[in-house]
């Protein structure tokens, strides 16, 4: 026995035969991995894409209100600190959609071996990365060309 | 002790075998809802991006005219609903893991009024746009 703490460790099955059980994992004593940050990360990122689409649901009901509500759900989208939770919305929603297609592929029994899972996780972060930035951008440059056309046409938002 | 003897090997009676649950009392319905929920989001959040490079930066009268269409409204409603179903069975694997003791159902029941709730508004927000686009305001 290497581990006195073992010890403690040993269970019996129901017909009786002595095992090991195992220790519970104590984060703070593990090397640290990718694959770690980016399993947590998928719990995270779940939690803000829910609330980013309960923010959603409201500027929905704003809409649904009428033009006054509306007009106020714009003033929080079009500010710079409106568009940073957008974005972070987004990019959630992106790499819980990355990690959650990565659940799948090992749901159906692929991709779950030790080298394959350390070789996945920079790509799926990559993936994250690129779309993200890609979509942000162009989003918030769509959005930005309509708004500003809107203006040059002197029409009242 | 006699190994001829039948004894019962296993510590579990016939019916809980013949049932497969396990512990847990529930199967495996649980994992199916949230891979299922999960896969049917990919095509519709897809086409509610989509539908942002439209919408970006409209003002009302736009927004109540393309949540007035029907294939519109049908798409952003089973959003919602697949949203906050996918959302009310992962959070409540967050609760049955990190919450304890007296908490954790307050907790639970917490999670599945919430989402339920942010769902629902979302459905008549859907109603009310098409409504108000049928009347042309």
């Amino acid at each position: 026995m290497q581990d006195i703490r073992k010890a403690l460790y040993v269970g019996s099955r129901s017909d009786g035969t002595l095992i090991q059980r195992p220790m519970s994992p104590h984060l703070q004593v593990y090397r640290y991995r990718l694959s770690m940050v980016l399993s947590i990360s998928n719990r995270i990122t779940g939690v803000v894409a829910t609330a980013g689409a309960a923010l959603g649901v409201f500027w929905l009901g704003a809409a649904a209100k009428g033009p006054k509500a509306y007009a106020t759900a714009r003033k929080v989208t079009g500010n710079p600190l409106g568009q940073l939770v957008l974005v972070g919305w987004l990019a959630s929603v992106v790499y819980h959609t990355v990690g959650g297609i990565r659940h799948l592929i090992w749901d159906a029994g692929y991709r779950y071996d030790k080298e394959e899972l350390n070789k996945d996780g920079p790509v799926a972060v990559g993936v994250t990365a690129g779309v993200s930035t890609v979509l942000a951008v162009a989003l918030l440059a769509v959005a930005g060309c309509r708004r500003s056309k809107r203006a040059k046409a002197g029409k009242v938002s | 002790m006699n190994a001829s003897v039948p004894h019962i090997e296993v510590m579990r009676s016939q019916l809980g075998r013949a049932r497969g649950l396990g512990a847990g009392h529930s199967g495996v319905s649980h994992w199916w809802a949230e891979r299922v929920s999960a896969a049917s989001l990919l095509p519709l959040s897809t086409w509610f991006v989509v539908q942002m490079f439209r919408l970006g930066g409209a003002d009302h009268a736009e927004v109540v005219k393309w949540g007035g269409k029907p294939v519109n409204a049908t798409m952003l409603a089973a959003l919602i609903i697949t949203t906050f179903y996918h959302a009310q069975v992962g959070l409540q694997v967050i609760v049955d893991d990190y919450v304890h003791g007296k908490a954790h159902l307050p907790t639970r029941l917490l999670v599945k009024i919430g989402t339920s709730l942010m769902g629902l508004l979302g459905v008549f927000a859907v109603i009310k746009l098409v409504v108000r686009s049928g009347s042309g305001k």
